[in-house]
């Protein structure tokens, strides 16, 4: 049976079979996957993107959108993001990927800390880690609750609200309950950005 | 980042309970569709327009050859396709791949392995995700699961030399089993926030100024399946770390869950199809016993927080997610290196050191707690078989296992099975070492730089596919080596386990004598495990002081 006629055979069977359960695994079962998200879900299954006032995409709830200049330094009008490898592109997403010893992370860590101390007006040891420490997806949208509360002062201020408006706002869009529990408290600085904007319109 | 023992013990207990919940029913309903005799009529048209006989069951050699001819069609097919993406449909204007690339990605998706050496976002159109990789996901965990089914159907049966029909346990499993499965855990990810579209969304923050082009696809499709068929490969460069892969803590918690549900349900399936549920039990204990050490070890590593940038940062930050804090990245990493699943929910490379260790010794186990879907339990089989062989050596009685006599010929294929792929693994990482143009692929110094070597092909040739993916391996040499260990580290056991079958199923079955050595029970069940961390760290100890300890130890 382990002839050469007996392989052909086969993959001639194979050829099929893999061509038949394609149009099955590969078109008909994402096809049905993406109308019933469709039905069911769609702000989900569309990338949970909020809209602005006037109706139009703003953002997606769940990537960061970070307004930062070519160095990467994030616009002090509003609240920072983590850092990223990725430079916060939505098309690029990555980590660092650098070693826990690495001395071009110590490097990167020293640096931020200091970058972040200057910025809030802080010393450095009050700097979270999470606020010096690149994610693992370069997209994180959110924070500690130690960072957002850091940077209430500078945003209040530069928006003309009062710190206690602008820390309510960070309270209502912090992970409570049971999420916060089996995961960490944190901030979604994305959707935080997007309020802060609306308030300061008004 | 906080690491919440609450939260780490929460999580753990509420996985167990889940699973041993599930196991029994999946189980059994996983024997009904190995045992099944009966086709359905959409079963019947598919086996008629492939040229399938449902009704001839095959030898252990025939059974083989179609493996390896399907996998082998699967990788040129995938292949192929990838180079003329440029010219086929659903390409994003995305050319075609890099022949390299394009090889070993190939070879990554077909051995379960899912090794991405590309970006997705920036080389694979909506197509080649859906079409090539999302498939592979499917078939190749088919794959290991009939394996599975035709080593334990060779201990089950006696006097005979068939042992099933390749192309029907593909088929049922692919289409009775993943296909249901993975469209449920789909929907649960559409709604708890993974996306499932087919076009990008263009957003402009007019407060910020800021415009972004926010990806689609149909991710929810492929990351059910990426996650519940062990695989791993991401549909984005971040992986599991991408927000919209996971969004949340409760999906992140769902994808672990996933991700051990159909390995840890198998054994039951086993023990249903040998007549005797006590062997099933023995083998899910093994297998729970040791997730559950590593699971804690993980967790106690990564809670230290060792490392000089680690420790500059102030704790635990770099490539993890706040979302999912590091009890749930620790869990997580532990699930994808004890099975062969390799998704990634933290950047294992910025780990401390020891956790980093931990991730490696758990591929380095062979994947068998619980393993990747169904390579899993053929590796712990193959070590219960090496467990009888000593314990049949301490009382001086031809070593049985479940009534079949455990022979030279059965003997020496299971000690070429446990010696295959730590011989892959260091072989490769030795010969790379020895390339500086090789290593120049590696960034990092020191003893790191020779764990992300060593992760490589640990992950490469156990068929994991997660990395420390501080090294670039889309060269031509380490594309090349990578898909040589990969392939190797698949098909080598893969052919010797069905070996075995063959053997065993011609035998008769010979009634237990007092000199038997029960394979179940508390005592075998120590021995077993005994057996699997000996045989690893004999093999691996060497390898494993020069990188993560060496660098764990360094002050």
């Amino acid at each position: 049976m382990n002839t050469l006629p007996g392989y052909l055979r086969q993959a001639g069977t194979a050829l099929r079979f893999l061509l038949l359960a394609t149009v099955v695994l590969g078109l008909i079962y994402p096809l049905a996957i993406f109308g019933i998200g469709q039905a069911v879900a769609p702000f989900q299954a569309n990338g949970s993107i909020v809209r602005d006032a006037s109706g139009k995409p703003a953002a997606s709830a769940l990537i960061a959108q970070v307004s930062a200049n070519d160095a990467g330094i994030q616009n002090p009008l509003w609240f920072h993001a983590r850092p990223s490898a990725a430079k916060w592109d939505p098309g690029a997403s990555t980590a660092s990927n650098l070693g826990p010893n690495d001395p071009k992370l110590l490097d990167a860590i020293k640096a931020n800390r200091a970058a972040v101390a200057a910025a809030e007006g802080v010393k450095e040891s009050d700097v979270p880690a999470d606020a010096v420490t690149a994610s693992g997806s370069g997209l994180d949208p959110q924070i500690s609750v130690a960072y957002a509360r850091l940077q209430v002062p500078r945003v209040a201020k530069a928006h003309g609200l009062s710190p206690e408006t602008v820390q309510a706002m960070v309270d209502r869009r912090t992970v409570t309950g049971l999420e916060a529990f089996l995961g960490q408290p944190s901030v979604n600085v994305t959707e935080l950005n997007l309020d802060v904007a609306a308030a300061a319109v008004k | 980042m906080v690491f919440s023992i609450a939260s780490f013990v929460t999580q753990v207990a509420v996985l167990l309970l889940l699973l041993i919940l599930v196991h029994k029913p999946l189980g059994v309903y996983l024997a009904s569709v190995f045992e099944g005799k009966k086709s359905t009529r959409v079963e019947r048209l598919f086996y008629r327009w492939s040229g399938v006989d449902p009704n001839t069951e095959q030898r252990w050699s025939i059974y083989l050859r179609s493996v390896l001819v399907f996998s082998a069609v699967s990788i040129l097919l995938v292949f192929l396709l990838q180079r003329l993406q440029g010219v086929l449909p659903g390409n994003n204007s995305l050319p075609g791949v890099d022949p390299w690339t394009a090889m070993n990605t190939a070879i990554s998706f077909a051995t379960n392995t899912n090794w991405q050496t590309y970006t997705p976002e920036t080389t694979m159109g909506i197509f080649a995700q859906m079409c090539l990789l999302a498939v592979q996901n499917f078939l190749s965990a088919a794959v290991g699961i009939v394996v599975v089914v035709a080593l334990i159907r060779g201990i089950a049966r006696t006097r005979t030399d068939r042992l099933g029909n390749f192309w029907v346990d593909l088929a049922r499993t692919s289409f009775r089993v993943l296909l249901p499965m993975a469209a449920l855990a789909a929907i649960v990810m559409v709604i708890g926030g993974v996306v499932q579209n087919f076009w990008s969304t263009d957003v402009v923050n007019q407060a910020t100024g800021v415009t972004q082009t926010i990806p689609g696809g149909p991710v929810a499709s492929q990351e059910a399946i990426k996650i519940l068929g062990t695989n791993g490969g991401g549909y984005f460069n971040a992986n599991s770390s991408h927000p919209f892969e996971n969004p949340n803590v409760f999906i992140s918690m769902f994808e672990v869950f996933l991700i051990l549900l159909i390995p840890s349900a198998l054994p039951y399936a086993y023990g249903r199809m040998v007549g005797d549920q006590r062997q099933g039990y023995t083998i899910v204990g093994v297998m729970g016993t040791l997730w559950l050490t590593s699971t804690v070890l993980m967790g106690w590593a990564v809670a230290g927080a060792a490392g000089t940038a680690t420790a500059a940062a102030g704790g635990l930050g770099e490539g993890f997610e706040q979302r999912f804090g590091a009890a749930q990245s620790s869990i997580f990493a532990t699930a994808t290196t004890l099975t062969s699943t390799g998704a990634i929910n933290v950047a294992h490379d910025s780990l401390p050191p020891l956790a980093g260790g931990v991730a490696m010794v758990n591929m380095m186990l062979g994947e068998v707690a619980p393993g990747g879907t169904g390579s899993g339990l053929y590796g712990l089989l193959i070590l219960a078989i090496v467990s009888v062989f000593i314990a049949g050596l301490m009382v001086g009685r031809t070593p049985e296992f479940l009534g079949k006599k455990i022979g030279p010929r059965e003997m020496k294929l299971a000690a070429m099975y446990i010696l295959v792929t730590p011989v892959v693994v260091l072989a490769t990482a030795g010969i790379t070492v020895l390339l500086p143009d090789a290593m120049a692929n590696a960034p990092a110094s020191g003893p790191h730089q020779f764990s992300e070597v060593l992760y490589a092909f640990t992950s490469g040739a156990n068929n994991n596919g997660s990395a420390f993916a501080g090294i670039t391996t889309s060269g031509p040499y380490l594309s090349t080596i990578m898909g040589i260990a990969m392939l190797l580290g698949r098909y080598l056991p893969i052919v010797l386990v069905l070996a075995l079958a063959g053997s065993m199923a011609k035998q008769p079955k010979i009634p237990a004598s007092s000199g038997t050595v029960p394979t179940h029970g508390w005592l075998f069940g120590s021995l077993l495990l005994s057996v699997t961390v000996i045989m690893t760290a004999l093999s691996y100890f060497p390898a494993l002081a020069l990188g993560p300890l060496a660098e764990g130890l360094l002050k």
